[in-house]
């Protein structure tokens, strides 16, 4: 008698699915929800702040008035109309554009599949920032690249160390597909890129023949200072740009958008269709009408003032109360803050007493696709409330400072048991 | 006869997913045997629901902390509700492992030696010199888990000496006390006790094979990475070896209705209990229903006639205490 596995589908699957498997993390989790732990674990807009009737009453009118277009099929790259609204709120980031350069995706996590997708072969090296993106990680990994990690510091990405890795991936006889990159208030970093850092980036690219890929669905939630001018506004083919309505407007209607030289955008539009036909006429519907009749400028701004009270409170409560040897970034706009710990601690292994203390966070090797991060960790503000955030906060200091005791008692590092890395060890949707 | 069941599943505990899958599955099986049921989290507004929609009986399919330590049982018992599953004392017992074996060794039970300890006690007494005492006793290789808590989560197999501080710190973060266990090589083996009212009954045991050798967390609830034999592949005298220390197990804690008793059988045949469990797993990798499955039963009758033998019980049981005049 052979057992049963419980999965009859074993010897089918693809070879990308070898070594994907549950994630304790993921399930530790599901606790985060409960209304008695503060999570700053997930990136979650905070929607509530929209103004819901007046939504509901521009749904209701465009599907009374537009209904049978808005619920029909629409087309591969997404409808005209939207895509010129697109190029104006790119504009405000520098950005000339054209509508007929603009897919519009689900999300631009869908932008960053359909670019995995026309460009990555299994084995082809993708550059990201140290941390990156899980999300981007989780896509490039289902594309069996391999991802090369590129140092960054308080001004995001580091030319020199980028310079460094063309270099030796080039002496290694590796071509490099694309640099992936988040110049503005970085998932999960905090961080954004400097001015001169970005035109040494856009130089570089010149120079090595880079193509880089600019995902910047934060740069209009910036507290301090105005937009910074995007990348892809220094140069037009060697810049993808993805973009999204998930943190300006509404992440539940899962609307980004891609512009891609002519080239590209036409297989973008191909591959688009193959995978969805079209993206959703309805939710692009919703968002026109949202962009042409309501001031969704002004809106921008409520999301701005919020998160800027939410990473002040951060900020003031991690000042006060983190133990000695522990650091963060400071943000300037978007909904992270990137910590490291001490030496010998382990972010992964101290989830359980954090979520005994009822927080929780996303620990840092989730952004690496080379098991770093140990120490490191990600904290959103953009959910809780202040008072919530301070207190998560305290909580946090609490678990700090019995697992620094606890392993001094031990004399223990960084685990070494539990880091084997099975396959993709992706937190929820409600965490990247 | 119709019945109303609550099922409890959720709960602020590590091993939550889980128990919304076990919850989940229980509410399908209760349904396809004809009883009307639904499924709620064990929260702040569990005991509001059960004034207002006063349920036949309850069942449990929380896993971790409040489903398995006693206490929401106790609040039942308060409320009169009945339930599914043992009481709430002997949960108590029965949800730490170091106090059921205790219990289990005193019963005359094989179970590996042990050694628990808090936290504190390596702080006051050094952690290394404790350390050593624990391996030169015990030897090596040796099981380090929490000694609360359930789905692996905290366990660690230790094989040398150095592992042991890491193990410690990872076992630590899910609670204050260690189990520190001899590691029995050996055939993991898992054994459903069912009592629908005449006597405990094993189940057949369920043997199961992890693709790389550990039991966690992954390849308990990753279908595809574990091969799970119902019923295990054991010699006939082995397997009814099994089964009867799995029942008297199930006898010496105390427990009723249900449990899920897991062991350990060794090259030469003996059998250890390593842990007893009072609100087994229901996912579809969960080893309780592959065990019905062997035994050739259906989890929706198996489940209905325990929510009878409780629902039973409570009607000869009078809710509150009579009295004397």
């Amino acid at each position: 008698m052979s057992g049963t596995t419980l999965d009859d589908y074993t010897d089918r699957y693809a070879e990308r699915m070898r070594g994907m498997s549950v994630s304790e993390i993921r399930a530790l989790f599901a606790v985060a929800s409960r209304p008695e732990v503060v999570s700053l674990a997930g990136g979650m807009p905070y929607v509530s702040a929209l103004p819901l009737d007046e939504i509901a009453e521009l749904t209701a009118k465009a599907i009374r008035e537009k209904g049978a277009v808005a619920l029909q099929y629409g087309s591969g790259q997404g409808e005209p109309r939207l895509r010129e609204l697109i190029c104006e709120v790119m504009a405000l980031e520098g950005v000339d554009s054209s509508a007929d350069d603009i897919v519009v995706t689900v999300g631009s996590q869908q932008g960053l599949d359909l670019i995995s997708r026309i460009f990555l072969d299994p084995g082809d090296v993708v550059l990201a920032e140290a941390p990156s993106y899980v999300g981007a990680l989780g896509t490039f990994a289902a594309a069996q690249a391999d991802v090369v990690h590129v140092a960054m510091d308080a001004d995001g990405l580091q030319p020199e160390a980028l310079r460094a890795t063309l270099e030796r991936l080039r002496a290694e006889g590796r071509r490099v597909k694309f640099l992936y990159t988040v110049p503005n208030f970085h998932n999960p970093a905090g961080v954004t890129l400097s001015e001169p850092r970005r035109d040494a980036v856009i130089a570089l690219a010149e120079e090595h023949d880079l193509l880089v890929i600019e995902d910047n669905p934060y740069g209009l939630l910036g507290f301090e200072d105005a937009p910074g001018r995007a990348l892809r506004a220094r140069s037009h083919d060697r810049v993808i740009y993805l973009g999204s309505f998930s943190k300006t407007f509404a992440a539940g209607l899962r609307t980004g958008w891609v512009l891609a030289p002519h080239a590209v955008r036409e297989k973008l539009v191909l591959v688009n269709e193959a995978q969805l036909l079209s993206p959703s006429l309805f939710t692009q519907t919703v968002v026109t009408e949202y962009l042409e009749h309501h001031p969704w400028r002004d809106q921008v701004k409520v999301f701005r003032e919020l998160y800027r009270e939410r990473r002040d409170a951060t900020l003031d409560a991690l000042t006060t109360m983190m133990p000695a040897g522990v650091t963060w970034t400071h943000p300037r706009g978007g909904f992270y803050v990137w910590m490291t710990l001490p030496e010998g601690m382990d972010s992964k292994a101290m989830i359980p007493r954090a979520l005994t203390h009822k927080v929780a966070y996303v620990p840092g090797v989730g952004f690496y696709s080379d098991g770093s991060g140990q120490r490191e960790l990600r904290l959103s503000y953009c959910y809780p409330e202040p008072a919530r955030i301070r207190e998560g906060i305290r909580r946090l200091a609490a678990v700090l400072s019995e697992e620094a005791e606890l392993r001094a008692v031990f004399g223990a590092g960084p685990s070494t048991v539990d880091v084997r890395r099975r396959g993709l060890d992706m937190p929820g949707p409600e965490l990247t | 006869m119709s019945r109303r069941v609550l099922v409890l599943a959720g709960g602020l505990s590590y091993e939550r997913d889980v128990s919304l899958r076990s919850g989940r599955r229980v509410v399908d099986a209760l349904r396809r045997a004809g009883v009307e049921a639904s499924v709620r989290d064990a929260d702040s507004g569990l005991l509001a629901a059960l004034d207002a929609e006063r349920p036949d009986a309850v069942v449990i399919a929380l896993h971790g902390a409040i489903g398995e330590d006693g206490a929401l049982r106790g609040v039942l018992d308060l409320v009169g509700v009945p339930y599914v599953g043992p009481g709430a004392q002997v949960s108590r017992v029965a949800w730490d492992k170091p106090s059921a074996k205790a219990e289990l060794r005193e019963a005359g039970i094989p179970t590996p030696d042990w050694v628990a300890l808090p936290h504190e006690t390596f702080r006051e007494l050094g952690a290394q010199s404790v350390l050593d005492r624990i391996t030169d006793r015990l030897g090596l290789p040796l099981m380090v888990k929490p000694a609360q808590g359930g789905s692996g989560l905290g366990a660690h197999a230790v094989y040398l000496a150095e592992e042991m501080p890491a193990a410690m710190v990872g076992c630590f973060g899910y609670g204050d006390t260690a189990l520190i266990e001899r590691f029995v090589e050996g055939t993991d083996v898992a054994v459903t006790v069912v009592d629908t009212g005449n006597a405990p009954v094993a189940l057949p045991a369920v043997e199961i094979v992890p693709a790389d050798g550990v039991y966690d967390y992954a390849a308990r609830y990753t279908a595809g990475t574990t091969t799970w034999h119902a019923p295990a592949r054991l010699a006939p005298a082995v397997a009814q070896r099994v089964a009867s220390i799995a029942v008297a197990a199930h006898r010496a804690l105390g427990l009723r209705d249900l449990s899920r008793v897991d062991l350990l059988v060794t090259k030469d045949g003996s059998v250890e209990v390593l842990e007893v469990n009072v609100s087994p797993g229901m996912t579809e990798t969960s080893l309780l229903p592959m065990a019905v499955h062997a035994a050739g039963l259906d989890l929706g009758v198996v489940l209905r006639d325990l929510v009878d033998v409780a629902i039973g019980r409570s009607a000869t049981v009078p809710r509150r205490p009579a009295h004397t005049a």
